[in-house]
């Protein structure tokens, strides 16, 4: 891979392999990956479904650990962090954006965004710098106050970039973002996601199936039955 | 600020879930309504009891051995303590007064009634220690009685009414005792008290029947009591020698025992409680196990989901305890008024106290009953509960 002179990686796969045990018998989700990705990036991860672009993603977001070889987030081995560790590193350094919106169905969409600063600072009253942040969303703002039950898809997945953003982190990570969207919708995240790549400097890993989605990236990554092709 | 932003979580979640909540809640009010009844129950039941005993432990009540040969030949006598054996027992305890009674029963006519009461005999100067005066005066000459409270009111006797004994003669009421309740050595409520030395030749017999020794220091009791034994016992058991002190806490430890086992009862609706929270919690961690995965994968650590529940599993239980704990006073008062027709026991601290236990009962067993869906929300794989439906 094209490694900038004197950058360091932000993540690094080698030899990463993982595999699911079943009662069927084992799923080879990834087959020994070896991949190392820089701050800035915008990148595509393409392939069938089933295929373990997922699986990918979520040891790139610490969700989950290799089941051989090693993988270094921000140049640290993520098998040797304890589980409140990677908590940690997923709340102050790591976005999620996924196909669903999972936003949380009990808060407002206000609420939703202030919900990982209010666990990293402890402090309740953050509302300012979340508005904020929900307005450069371009969400319009009577529709603060709304639970997610009663928002778009598109107004859902603004609300979820927001809540990924409003901690600063370094990584975004997104899985499908556009997936649950029709193409006009789409295309207004992705303008969001490429804005925050280029003014903001985010390294941005997205998951999809869509090549007009993938023409925002710099970086197209292909993956067939676990191996980087 | 931390903590409030998780007891928020649990309160919406208990408010959007209302009716589970309150279904869950209805359970930990029939719990703590009952465990603390039951108690109450328990507590005014023994207090009842303990009231309507005369005896205070000062008491050591000597008795002839029954089944020893007391010195009596053939002809089936009954066995009674001799002026001889009395003497040593006044020794052995002086300065602690010793008091012999006799005791018997007879038939009586009052006026123009016939009945059967108890009649004891004993020294004009040693009633005032044993017994209180209700009306009129203690007994003086041998020609009076004092009527025990009850036999004087089913007989209608008054001071100066006269009560005939058959072929002893014929007796004047000089006093009413007060009620004395239920005692461990005599119990002149359904009888008379007379003149030790008319119960002699009326009766035709010299020895005692019993005899009771008044402890000044209460914590001389035992002692007091191997005293006589060594006594009187030393080469055949002559006497038996019991002390009130020791009956007393026997009885009122049965009593406690009794009290613990209605609570316990009580205590079996508040498991059942408990179990009906396990269920509502296990089925609000089944039902958010997407929306767990997602907590979990932006950043909220396990202690943090864990704490989410445990408060929703406390709003229940403290809801739930605080209104079983008002409604257990009305609760208290109908079983109090149902099975002792009194509720004097209830306003008193050792019954309210229940009301405490029966609070922190139903709060602990509501924390309990959280802990394990609280501990199973908090283990989920968050991959795989973000992969739930
Ligand atoms: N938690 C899991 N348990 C068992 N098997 C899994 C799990 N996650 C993924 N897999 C399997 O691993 C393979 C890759 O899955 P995934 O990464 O989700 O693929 P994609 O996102 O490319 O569709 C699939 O065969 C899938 O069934
Ligand atoms: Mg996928």
């Amino acid at each position: 891979m094209s490694a900038p002179p004197g950058d360091e990686a932000i993540i690094q796969f080698r030899d990463v392999t993982k595999i699911y045990p079943l009662p069927g018998g084992d799923v080879v989700a990834l087959d020994h990956v070896s991949i190392s990705l820089y701050p800035g990036d915008f990148i595509a991860i393409m392939g069938p479904s089933g295929s373990g672009k997922s699986t990918l993603l979520n040891l790139m977001g610490c969700l989950d650990t290799p089941t051989s070889g090693t993988l270094f987030i921000k140049g640290k081995d993520v098998s040797s962090m304890t589980d409140e560790e990677q908590t940690g590193l997923r709340r102050d350094h790591i976005g999620f954006i996924f196909q669903q919106f999972n936003l949380i169905p009990l808060l407002s969409a206000l609420e939703n965004v202030q919900y990982p600063l209010i666990l990293k600072t402890g402090d309740r009253t953050c509302s300012l710098q979340c508005v904020e942040v929900l307005r450069s969303m371009d969400l319009e703002e009577h529709l603060f106050t709304h639970k997610p039950s009663e928002l778009s898809g598109g107004q859902q997945q603004r609300v979820a970039i927001a809540r990924a953003l409003v901690n600063d982190p370094e990584i975004l990570l997104a899985d499908e973002p556009t997936g649950n969207l029709d193409t006009k919708t789409g295309t207004a995240i992705m303008d969001l996601l490429k804005d925050l790549n280029e003014k903001k400097g985010k390294t941005i890993i997205m998951v999809t199936h869509d090549p007009g989605v993938a023409k925002f990236a710099h970086r197209i990554i292909r993956i067939v039955d676990g191996k980087i092709s | 600020m931390q903590p409030s932003l998780f007891f928020d979580f649990a309160l919406r979640n208990v408010r959007l879930h209302w009716f589970r909540s309150l279904l869950a809640i209805i359970g930990i009010v029939i719990g703590v309504v009952a465990i603390v009844s039951m108690g109450i129950l328990g507590n005014s039941l023994v207090l009842a009891i303990s009231d309507s005993l005369s005896t205070v432990g000062d008491s050591v009540i000597i008795t002839p051995h029954a089944g020893g040969m007391g010195g009596f030949g053939p002809g089936g006598s009954k066995e009674l303590l001799t002026e001889r054996m009395i003497e040593q027992i006044r020794r052995a305890v002086a300065p602690d007064t010793t008091i012999p009674i006799y005791s018997g029963s007879s038939r009586m006519t009052i006026g123009t009634e016939d009945t059967v009461g108890v009649v004891y005999g004993i020294k004009p100067d040693d009633i005032p220690i044993l017994l209180e005066i209700e009306d009129g005066a203690y007994l003086k000459g041998s020609s009076g009685a004092m009527a025990g409270a009850r036999f004087a009111e089913e007989n209608n006797l008054k001071v100066g009414s006269r009560i005939t004994i058959k072929d002893k003669g014929s007796l004047r009421v000089v006093g009413i005792l007060k009620e004395r309740g239920m005692g461990f050595d005599i119990n002149p409520d359904y009888g008379i008290v007379v003149e030790d030395k008319w119960y002699q030749q009326s009766y035709n017999q010299q020895d005692y029947d019993m005899a009771i020794v008044k402890v000044r220091d209460l914590t001389r009791i035992e002692q007091t009591k191997e005293v006589i034994e060594k006594q009187l016992n030393r080469r055949e058991t002559e006497v038996d020698v019991i002390d009130t002190k020791a009956i007393l806490e026997t009885l009122l430890t049965t009593f406690g025992q009794i009290s613990t086992f209605t609570t316990a009862i009580g205590g079996i609706s508040l498991i059942v409680a408990g179990v009906s929270i396990l269920n509502i919690m296990m089925m609000s961690v089944t039902e958010r196990i997407k929306e767990i995965g997602v907590l979990r994968s932006i950043g909220t650590q396990r202690r943090e989901v864990r704490s989410i529940f445990l408060y929703e599993a406390l709003i229940l239980g403290l809801i739930g305890s605080i209104i079983g704990g008002l409604l257990s006073i009305f609760g208290g008062y109908a079983i109090s008024l149902l099975m002792l027709e009194t509720t004097e026991y209830l306003f008193v601290p050792s019954s309210l106290i229940y009301i405490v236990y029966g609070i922190g009962f139903g709060i602990g067993t509501s924390l309990l009953s959280g802990l394990y869906p609280a501990w199973k929300a908090s283990n989920l794989n968050p991959i795989e509960a973000l992969r739930h439906e």
